[in-house]
């Protein structure tokens, strides 16, 4: 089976953020700015992806607007004919800057959001950055572009979801993404703190239908359940090596951004073997392609098709094997993990991201 | 129905994949690889042509074309967020 070209990439410019998000989901070792890709290497990556098939790229981090060349990046991957997405914390987002980015050929913006109020915003941020957030999404909506506001819902915001909503109302959001946590790198570390209570997920669930009647036509909600609490995972990333791409900073070439936490495989580096070749023919993309790797219970199950056995990396980092079934899965037999990780624990501080 | 009027979102525009030679649709959350007649129906998508108009539109131009087959097509890409939802106009 030959895998289709890629149509999107995930270009995680650099992991230096000025926030320290307690629910961040990027790795616990943190790529030093001394090993970031210079401004040529991001070119070259972004042009190979583009002659490979990528038509979408995400400009993410850390936070992307700790990148100087930032606006250079944003003219080369348009230039090159790609859809750019920017993932922003939007400390820094002036409006003077966001026209220029704007104008190079930033077409959409998802701006995060940590809480409706500036002071729990602050505490799970551990930044003083809310304050700075309703001016970026006015620049953001100044220059013309969509607006997507993203939300990590957790047990400590939970209880403000509807606020969360009126606020995203109130800023001229598209559309709104209300993703409860997912677990990796610092949310993973967090995980006790941030394990939303059943009796939370259950009194969200009208709030957003609600929401998404009322605001249908003005604001797309969009809500991305807690998979702990499923009775199945999610189809991750359509499938490993299937669509996406991800290009952390340092310049190794991942399937999914949390993959460097399966420790069996070897990831290349887009300066040291061409994007093409890593994406078709390297060990760590073509792993768990298809169907051949699965085990019992996935191997012979009805749904394999639908939820690909879940998450390779929360296979890995729950069970210790990325060839198992996702133990968020009912069937799984390791299942019992994630029944005691729901179970709530009594609250407990942060460990904040660095 | 027959007063529905799509238009593609903010944010969405049509384009052509030299790579895949193919035309696609880019827009926020994703990208759409494009058939002939699905670049045509989604090219007609003006908010001001209505979809009897655009089914007119499409019958004139190719052979074999159903209105259900159109009006499924439109109401998939309005489920993948490429086009405003009928409700809103
Ligand atoms: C890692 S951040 C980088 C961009 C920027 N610093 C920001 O936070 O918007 C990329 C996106 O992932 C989201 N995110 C971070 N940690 C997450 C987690 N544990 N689960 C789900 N989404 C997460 C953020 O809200 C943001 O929209
Ligand atoms: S989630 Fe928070 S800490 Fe992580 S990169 Fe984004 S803003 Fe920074
Ligand atoms: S056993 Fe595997 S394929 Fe079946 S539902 Fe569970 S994760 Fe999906």
């Amino acid at each position: 089976m030959t895998p289709q070209p890629p149509l999107g990439m995930l270009a995680e410019l650099t992991h230096r953020c000025p926030l320290h998000c307690s629910y961040c989901s990027n790795p616990l070792d943190l790529v030093r700015r001394e090993r970031e890709l210079t401004t040529d290497q991001w070119r070259s990556a972004l042009t190979q992806a583009r002659e490979l098939g990528v038509l979408q790229v995400h400009l993410s981090g850390g936070e992307p607007l700790a990148r100087r060349d930032l606006p250079s990046l944003v003219s080369h991957a348009h230039g090159l004919g790609c859809y750019v997405n920017l993932v922003t914390s939007g400390l820094g987002l002036s409006e003077a800057r966001m026209v220029d980015l704007a104008r190079r050929g930033v077409e959409h913006v998802q701006l995060s959001v940590q809480a409706a109020d500036e002071d729990r915003a602050d505490i799970i941020a551990g930044a003083r950055a809310a304050k700075h957030k309703k001016a970026a999404a006015a620049a953001i909506r100044a220059a013309g572009l969509p607006l997507t506001i993203n939300v990590v819902l957790h047990r400590r915001n939970h209880d403000q979801l509807g606020a969360i909503i009126d606020l995203a109302e109130e800023w001229g959001a598209d559309r709104l993404e209300l993703a409860n946590t997912q677990f990796y790198g610092w949310a993973m570390r967090n995980r006790a703190a941030l394990m939303p209570t059943r009796a939370q997920l259950d009194a969200a669930e009208p709030v957003v239908r609600a929401a998404r009647q009322r605001l249908a036509g003005r604001v797309e909600v969009v809500y991305v359940l807690a998979d702990y609490q499923d009775r199945h995972p999610k189809p991750c990333m359509h499938g490993w090596g299937a669509r996406q791409l991800t290009v952390a900073p340092d310049g190794t070439v991942l399937p999914c951004p949390s993959a460097h936490v399966i420790t069996g495989l070897r990831f290349d580096n887009v300066t040291e073997r061409p994007l093409a070749e890593i994406w078709y023919e390297s060990s760590s993309f073509n792993a768990y392609r298809g169907e051949d790797w699965m085990r019992d219970p996935c191997r012979t199950c009805d749904r394999r098709g639908v939820d690909l056995g879940g998450c390779r990396c929360q296979a890995f980092l729950l069970t210790g094997a990325a060839e198992n079934t996702d133990p968020v899965c009912v069937l799984s037999p390791h299942h019992d993990v994630v029944e005691q990780a729901v179970v709530p624990a009594a609250d407990v501080p942060f460990v904040m991201r660095r | 129905m027959s007063e529905w009027a799509p238009r593609l979102r903010r944010g969405a525009r049509l384009g052509f994949d030299p790579v895949r030679r193919t035309p696609v649709v880019l827009y926020p959350e994703g990208v759409v690889v494009l058939n002939g007649t699905a670049r045509a129906v989604l090219g007609a998508c003006d908010g001001v042509a209505t979809v009897p108009d655009i089914v007119a539109a499409m019958t004139a131009r190719y052979r074999g074309v159903r209105p259900d087959d159109v009006l499924s097509l439109l109401r998939g890409l309005v489920a993948r967020g490429v086009l405003h939802p009928e409700e809103a106009g």
